[in-house]
């Protein structure tokens, strides 16, 4: 195995973008990676999109996007892992690169939701979850990230406000992040105050339909010594999990077993343990999620999360940043492209290049993403080189 | 929905059958074609209790489409006797009737109605026992 680096990143403000397209989408953000990383020309493209078809009317994505960016030619692949499909775009694109099959290999991450309405936007994402005995029966993935709420709250008393905090913090490091889809302050009584989904979560507890797209260049570690005008970002090691994708078949619903496998994998992988890492960008597709994945990746105790996020230990300056991005909640959660946009933020710490939100001496940064409920999941550790 | 998709899974819906590992005893629901337990790949059919325990529960305020009309509903994962637990709605009950515990009977019911010409869909709820 080679060590790998990641030598490019490029991402354009997420939100609605109602003038541009899918394919367009995906392009300009793989232009800006490769003009990043000062490379003209890739060896391998993987990209991360959850449902082109559903969303888009698109599938053979990777090829239409290839032809777009001008290699027609390219050996491209689409990777589905429903909300992962970006972190298992990346750790395709890492086996690329490190087994010696690619010398330069693009991710991307893309996914372009506004082009369907609210039903049929629920519909989609519904998909990630079973649609025989889940869906069938009136399941939406709010409901279902509420259930877990439940259970977590009677379990452990982990509280409405400890909920909250989660959203008011991510929005708080939204604003000091350009690419975010929200630039808005929060209050807990605000989030408390807007409308209920399914209880005990509220409209300001998920994260929003999103249009958008990140791209990433890897390249051997070597080569990257002589590329790169970046301080060097290594992958330190990355780690990939399953479980059962319907809620009412896991083992433990206040656990996230697919998070703490692949952060086991990950942590073994890069030599490295929750303590020594920097900042951490997760998959906070609703607040509850935080609190459990951080749980999952040993940032807390189990049930200890909703205490963490409350703490403050969780926010910019604290003992372990957690998405300094803004988070799916307030950056925006364009499905596909989450995953590749979590690592595209930790190389910008490890660079020195967050701007108003960087972390101070951050030499390890973890990022994990999440499909569906926890029915897949990956954990990547990248570092200073 | 198209009408194979919905005949297939009559037998689960419609009557809550059910596979029984031959070697394991471990009941899955739907049936499987392998047990995860012990990769026995032998079978036999159950039917499942329709008696239970609410597990967890919320209550959807927000529907997903062709559920519109039902707004509140409660939504629970419900532990049968037997240990499976299947998701399913709380029917005849009001959002704050529900809780950890609760115990319900499963019932066969109409879930809604799909498509333009409103094909009536049917399975199973719980109530409050």
């Amino acid at each position: 195995m080679r060590d790998v680096a990641v030598i490019g990143v490029g991402i354009n403000k997420w939100g609605e973008h109602w003038k541009t397209s899918l394919r367009d989408l995906a392009v300009e953000a793989a232009l800006k990676a490769l003009e990043d990383a000062k490379v003209d020309a890739v060896d391998s493209i993987q990209i991360g999109c959850m449902s082109g078809g559903l969303f888009a009317g698109q599938e053979h994505l990777a090829s239409l996007v290839a032809d777009y960016l001008g290699c027609a030619g390219v050996p491209a692949s689409r990777v589905e892992s429903a909300c992962a499909s970006g972190g298992v775009a990346f750790k395709a694109a890492y086996a690329e690169v490190a087994a010696g099959l690619s010398d330069a290999a693009l991710v991307l991450g893309v996914e372009k939701m506004t082009d369907v309405g609210g039903d049929e936007a629920t519909y989609t994402l519904g998909t990630a979850a079973d649609q025989e005995y889940e869906c069938y029966n009136g399941a939406t993935f709010p409901g279902l990230y509420a259930m877990m709420a439940v259970r977590h709250m009677h379990e452990f008393g982990t509280t409405r406000r400890q909920l909250s905090m989660v959203a008011v913090k991510n929005h708080d490091n939204g604003l000091k992040n350009p690419d975010a889809q929200y630039h808005a302050k929060l209050t807990p009584e605000e989030v408390e105050r807007s409308s209920m989904v399914a209880d005990p979560l509220h409209l300001l507890d998920c994260s929003p339909i999103t249009d958008g797209a990140a791209a990433l260049v890897l390249c051997p570690l070597d080569r990257a010594k002589k590329l790169s005008g970046h301080p060097l970002v290594k992958v330190l090691g990355v780690g990939h999990a399953t479980d059962a994708i319907a809620l009412h078949s896991r083992k433990n619903l206040v656990r996230l077993d697919a998070v703490e496998k692949a952060a086991a994998r990950a942590y073994k992988a890069a030599g490295v343990k929750p303590s020594d890492i920097d900042l951490a960008e997760v998959h906070d597709c609703f607040t509850i999620a935080e609190i459990m994945v951080t749980e999952a990746l040993g940032f807390a105790k189990p049930g200890e999360g909703g205490k963490l996020a409350a703490s403050g230990a969780t926010a910019l300056g604290g003992k372990i940043p957690v998405n300094t991005s803004g988070g799916l909640k307030s950056k925006g959660h364009p499905v596909g492209a989450t995953g590749v946009a979590q690592i595209l933020e930790l190389v910008q710490q490890l660079r020195g290049e967050a701007g108003g939100r960087q972390v101070r001496k951050a030499k390890v940064g973890l990022a994990q993403n999440m499909g569906g409920t926890g029915g897949s999941s990956t954990v990547s550790i990248l570092g200073k080189a | 929905m198209q009408p194979q998709r919905y005949w297939r899974e009559i037998p689960r819906r419609y009557r809550l059958e059910a596979g029984k590992c031959r070697k394991c005893g471990k009941v899955f629901m739907p049936p499987r074609l392998i047990c995860d337990a012990c990769r026995c790949t032998e079978f036999d059919m159950v039917r499942l209790s329709d008696k239970g325990k609410v597990h967890t529960y919320t209550v959807i305020r927000i529907a997903p489409s062709g559920f519109g009309e039902q707004v509140p509903f409660v939504l629970a994962l419900v532990d049968l006797e037997g240990g499976v637990r299947l998701t399913m709605q709380v029917a005849d009950c009001g959002p704050e009737d529900v809780k950890i515990g609760s115990p319900v009977k499963v019932e066969f019911r109409k879930i809604n109605e799909v498509g333009k010409s409103g094909v009536i869909c049917y399975g199973y709820k719980a109530v409050l026992a």
